[in-house]
């Protein structure tokens, strides 16, 4: 029990004046990935059981692999983001922090191993 | 962490079976959840059946019936009984509505009464709704001005007032607050659909000044964001109101005054 106003408890610390640059940049995301799914997909897609030579080299030629990497880059970040809505929905607390702390981590981890793995196939 | 079972002491039991009324033939079973502060009882869910034949033909109707001739005790909230004052706001056969404008012959099957979901309970019916109200303050529900007020009135075109349609009717009832899931997780920092609906109301007034003062203090991750778009509050406003629409506008305007 605090004696606290029930104001004062909705009021709490404050707007953050933050949250429409995640908002806007979710939906800045979401555009591109709508159209980069359907080329990322024409590239993969006719790769699920091709030799690895094909493989290479479809994914030797620049614009394809350009493709997979915006989409690497874009689809983690765009992940990021939403993994972190996701946790602060749905966990509290010092447990919310370092949950993000660590999708941080994941995402852009995922991101880099992503991109070095093409450039190795690419270049 | 989120909580997906009841504490212990909130978890629901079977109540007590009330008599059927003698020598009726048009008899409907209602399932009423009960709960006393003072017994130090779980919450249950009591059993009654009412003559359908001399009752009115709402969901309110009925529980006044259940009061008066059956169980003095049910407690709820009732006061226009024409969906104006939002005081019967309950959950009736799993939608949030409000008792007096909802029909029985809408329900099918039993006539399941619960209060409005993922609030403190203040006995029976009667959720507390402090909080819900305090949020509604915090967003100024009234007229800001800085222009010193006119000699008449504040004017407003047709057009202008024409946009307040739609939002201006919104009753407090908190059906579509207590219906968010967002509101459920977060309800101690998100403000819910009622108090942003009414936020949207006041920002787009076309006679208040505070327009860009509003918009700073709703943006925030918790109080504005975390609506992700559900529309569990447009599907269940009794008064057919759309508080996503609202909220999606609020957002657009935050976008519009950063591009």
């Amino acid at each position: 029990m605090a004696f606290v106003t029930d104001r004062k408890r909705v009021t709490g610390l404050g707007a953050a004046k933050s949250g429409t640059h995640h908002f806007w940049t979710m939906t800045v995301t979401s555009v591109a990935l709508l159209v980069l799914t359907p080329f990322f997909l024409a590239i993969i897609g006719p790769l699920l059981g091709a030799s690895h030579a094909e493989v290479i080299a479809s994914l030797s030629r620049p614009i394809p692999a350009s493709i997979v990497a915006a989409y690497l880059v874009v689809g983690l970040h765009h992940f990021r983001l939403g993994v972190t809505t996701l946790l602060e929905d749905y966990v509290r607390g010092l447990a919310r922090k370092i949950w993000i702390i660590a999708m941080t981590i994941v995402s852009y981890g995922l991101a880099a191993a992503g991109l070095v793995a093409l450039a190795q196939i690419a270049l | 962490m989120v909580e997906l079972a009841l504490p212990k002491n909130s978890r629901i039991r079977t109540g007590k079976t009330w008599p059927k009324p003698e020598d009726a033939t048009n008899v409907r079973k209602f399932q009423i959840y009960r709960w006393n502060p003072d017994d130090g009882e779980n919450p249950r869910v009591d059993t009654y059946w009412v003559d359908m034949d001399t009752c009115g033909p709402m969901v309110l109707d009925a529980l006044i019936k259940i009061k008066n001739e059956i169980d003095p005790t049910l407690t709820f909230r009732r006061s226009c009984r024409e969906g104006i004052c939002g005081s019967c706001a309950m959950n009736i056969d799993g939608i949030n509505t409000l008792a007096c404008i909802y029909g029985m012959d809408e329900i099918k099957g039993d006539v399941k009464i619960y209060p409005l979901p993922h609030m403190p309970v203040v006995k029976d019916l009667i959720p507390d709704l402090t909080h819900f109200y305090a949020q509604h303050e915090s967003i100024m529900p009234w007229l800001e001005t800085k222009t010193s007020a006119p000699e008449h009135e504040w004017r407003q075109s047709i057009e202008d007032r024409n946009k307040l349609d739609g939002l201006y009717e919104c009753v407090m009832c908190a059906c579509c607050s207590t219906a968010c899931p967002s509101y459920w997780w977060n309800g101690d920092r998100f403000l819910g659909p009622a108090a942003l609906l009414h936020a949207y109301r006041w920002i787009i007034d076309s006679r208040d000044e505070a327009t860009g003062e509003r918009l700073d203090d709703l943006e925030d991750p918790f109080k504005l964001y975390r609506c992700h778009t559900i529309m569990n509050c447009a599907r269940t406003c009794p008064k057919g109101l759309n508080p996503a629409r609202a909220i999606a506008q609020i957002k657009k305007m935050m976008v519009e005054r950063q591009l």
